[in-house]
């Protein structure tokens, strides 16, 4: 029981890992650091990097909670600690 | 009928509503008044945050921030949505799991210590109480205009409806009374962008609008038109100006992030809900509501801004005839003049306004050779846009007393949210906690109900005498929340060996840092003529890597984090059964249903 726990909060921690290193790029990536060099790039009128800053950034953040909860409900089914 | 008239009847109709519920609603015993039973579905919850999310800065201030810093400006809507994801994964569902009442409970049982909970106390009611001042400079200005009264009589009628609900409804009351609000507030923000969006770009989308063309024939880009007509001015141009600095604005995002998921009335939200995996999903439903507004205000920010340039700089950029003439001026600008928020000088005294950068000097030589002698717009409140718009756009009168009425419901709805969470922290973690275990929960109940009793009046003391202008301070109490709760309870959660003294010297460091920071530019607990002391020979504001006061929030939790890690690897470890407990917070399995149901 103690290394499944193990195995279930480690996998628990590789989602939550991946899902911050996305968080990180499409904010402060995208929106900031890289934000020049992709404004070359066009969407609509305005640049990518501005969009990324004002729009983009936070589609991506829904996305990527829901997409947490239905992973993470999935593995608490697998590792057999949902709730009832 | 008249604009005031309808505003009355409008925020009237609004009032009367929520009242309704919070009566209709009252809570009944302890439980129910902090945590509404924990019976509250996810989307509704996700809701109700939303409302309790966006204040007066999100809803008033945030749009005329963008319009004014526009690429600059990200740091907000990025900082205010991103520390959802925070939240979501890495607090929300063990929170739940955990199951009390309030965060130092939490605190107070992961570290073992009574004094852990306390030192959590003083720093949730720090953050909590500088947010609602900002919240009551929000509602003293808004009431004061649309009720036509002093700005200190308008602050007083605010803290008494912020009483009647918050105090007598409790969270239950708050909790549907928050539905309500949020339904008012998102009608009022979208209406008017989309008809403005419409107007300028033919797409009633405000966010398609934003990346959208000219709906004037010209075909261009509304981002290129916007960034012509500013950088004609002398201004910076829209779609590149920074904040400060690129670090500045990393910080600052970092710093409203972190603090986000570190306020305690947004935590204390997802004990609410049924189970471990409504807290994850609760969390991306307020994300949903809160992005509706955050992802419309980049396009009322820059619209706002076209129009307002568009208004004054009639014609073509140096021509004679190129401006409005004063004498033609539009309702709205003498309206907003009389509040003081507006104010214009007709400096070469040809009858009409200039409106240019005269602090860039290539642009003042231009402007010499025009026989402009400085720009004439001598005032332009950042905070009035959002309010001015619709009036800028010629929008009808019943659009703008639904924006009155929405600006209102932001306010109210958070200043009540965040009063619930230092009622509770007085009266459950001191008060019954610490003080008077065995304390009836009928006395329970009243302690908390005078404690947000002496927080409103705090509160509104501070409201008459603000430290800044409401954004501000709003970020202050950020910057407070994020280097002093979010660090330890990430680490109470993620690192099973993290011991008392690592959490308590960890919060105290994160937290003094942060207000010696703030108190050195604002003066001590923000009493004017008491910064000196703390200032130095040749001290400069921002002088550390040029980090602004409102942006350190950051810096203070990386000091929060180290001290912790390094106290504690000095210290004994937690006990036995504290690490056990960290290991049950962790799997979803046996979560408890509601305490005190």
């Amino acid at each position: 029981m103690d290394t499944r726990a193990a195995q279930y909060w480690k996998a628990n921690i590789r989602l939550v890992a991946t899902l911050l290193v996305i968080w990180f790029v499409v904010s402060y990536g995208f929106g900031i650091i890289l934000a020049e060099p992709l404004n070359a790039i066009r969407i609509g009128g305005v640049g990518l990097g501005f969009w990324f800053a004002q729009q983009g950034s936070i589609y991506v953040f829904i996305a990527l909670i829901f997409f947490y909860a239905a992973r993470m409900n999935a593995l608490d089914r697998e590792f057999d600690v949902h709730e009832d | 009928m008249d604009l005031s008239t309808l505003t009355y009847i409008v925020v009237g109709a609004t009032f009367l509503l929520y009242i309704g519920i919070a009566i209709w609603a009252r809570a009944g015993s302890t439980g129910e008044f902090y945590v509404a039973g924990k019976g509250v579905h996810p989307v509704a919850n996700g809701m109700a945050t939303a409302a309790d999310w966006m204040s007066a800065a999100s809803f008033i201030s945030m749009a005329g921030l963008i319009a004014f810093n526009g690429y600059g400006a990200s740091v907000f809507l990025m900082g205010w949505t991103g520390g959802y994801v925070l939240l979501a994964l890495l607090l929300a569902p063990y929170l739940r799991k955990f199951g009390k009442f309030t965060v130092p409970e939490f605190i107070g049982e992961r570290f073992y210590s009574q004094t852990a909970r306390l030192v959590a106390v003083i720093c949730l009611i720090l953050a909590s109480v500088t947010y609602v001042i900002g919240q009551m400079k929000g509602i003293g200005v808004a009431f004061s205009r649309f009720l036509e009264t002093s700005y200190e009589q308008g602050l007083f009628i605010g803290m008494g409806i912020v009483f009647v609900y918050a105090v007598l409804g409790g969270m239950k009351g708050i909790t549907y009374t928050q539905i309500a609000q949020y339904v008012v507030l998102i009608f009022a923000y979208t209406i008017p962008a989309i008809f403005i969006s419409m107007n300028l770009t033919g797409n009633p989308i405000p966010q398609l609008g934003l990346i959208g063309s000219m709906a004037d024939g010209s075909g261009m880009d509304m981002m290129a038109k916007l960034d012509q007509v500013v950088t004609d001015l002398g201004f910076g141009q829209y779609s590149e100006q920074v904040m400060g600095s690129k670090l500045n604005m990393f910080v600052y995002t970092l710093s409203l992030m972190i603090g986000t998921a570190g306020l305690p009335h947004v935590i204390i939200r997802f004990f609410t809900v049924p189970k471990v995996k409504d807290a994850r999903s609760s969390a991306g439903w307020a994300l949903v509501f809160i992005a509706i507004l955050y992802t419309t205000a980049p396009a009322v920010g820059s619209m706002a801004r076209l129009n307002l340039m568009n208004t004054i700089q009639t014609g073509e950029v140096g021509s004679p005839t190129g401006n409005m003439l004063i004498s033609e001026a539009p309702a709205w600008f003498n309206n907003w003049e009389k509040t003081g928020l507006l104010a214009h000088e007709d400096k070469n005294g040809d009858g009409r306004i200039q409106y240019y950068n005269d602090k860039n000097p290539e642009m003042a030589k231009k402007a010499e050779a025009w026989g402009w002698k400085g720009n004439e717009m001598t005032k332009v409140d950042n905070d009035i846009m959002v309010l001015a718009n619709p009036e800028i756009a010629g929008l009808p009168n019943w659009v703008i007393a639904i924006v009155v009425a929405g600006g209102l419901a932001a306010a109210l709805s958070t200043a009540a949210g965040l009063l619930l969470a230092i009622a509770s922290a007085v009266s459950h973690d001191v008060i019954k906690g610490m003080i008077n275990p065995g304390i009836t929960e009928k006395s329970e109940l009243l302690a908390s109900r005078l404690s947000m009793v002496g927080a409103i009046g705090l509160a509104g003391y501070f409201g008459l005498h603000p430290p800044g202008f409401a954004a501000g301070t709003v970020a202050i109490a950020f910057g407070l929340a994020a280097s002093s709760i979010f660090p330890v309870l990430m680490m109470g959660i993620f690192n099973k060996k993290m011991n008392r003294s690592g959490a308590i010297w960890g919060m105290i460091a994160g937290i003094s840092v942060t207000m010696l920071y703030v108190f050195q530019e604002k003066g001590i607990f923000f009493i004017p003529d008491t910064a000196q002391i703390l200032q130095w020979e040749g001290y400069t504001k921002s002088w550390f890597l040029g980090i602004s006061v409102n942006a350190f929030g950051a810096v203070g939790a990386l000091i929060n984090f180290i001290v912790a890690i390094v106290v504690s690897k000095m210290t004994a470890e937690p006990p036995e059964h504290i690490q056990h407990l960290v290991e049950d917070i962790r799997v979803p399995k046996g979560a408890g249903a509601a305490t005190g149901h």
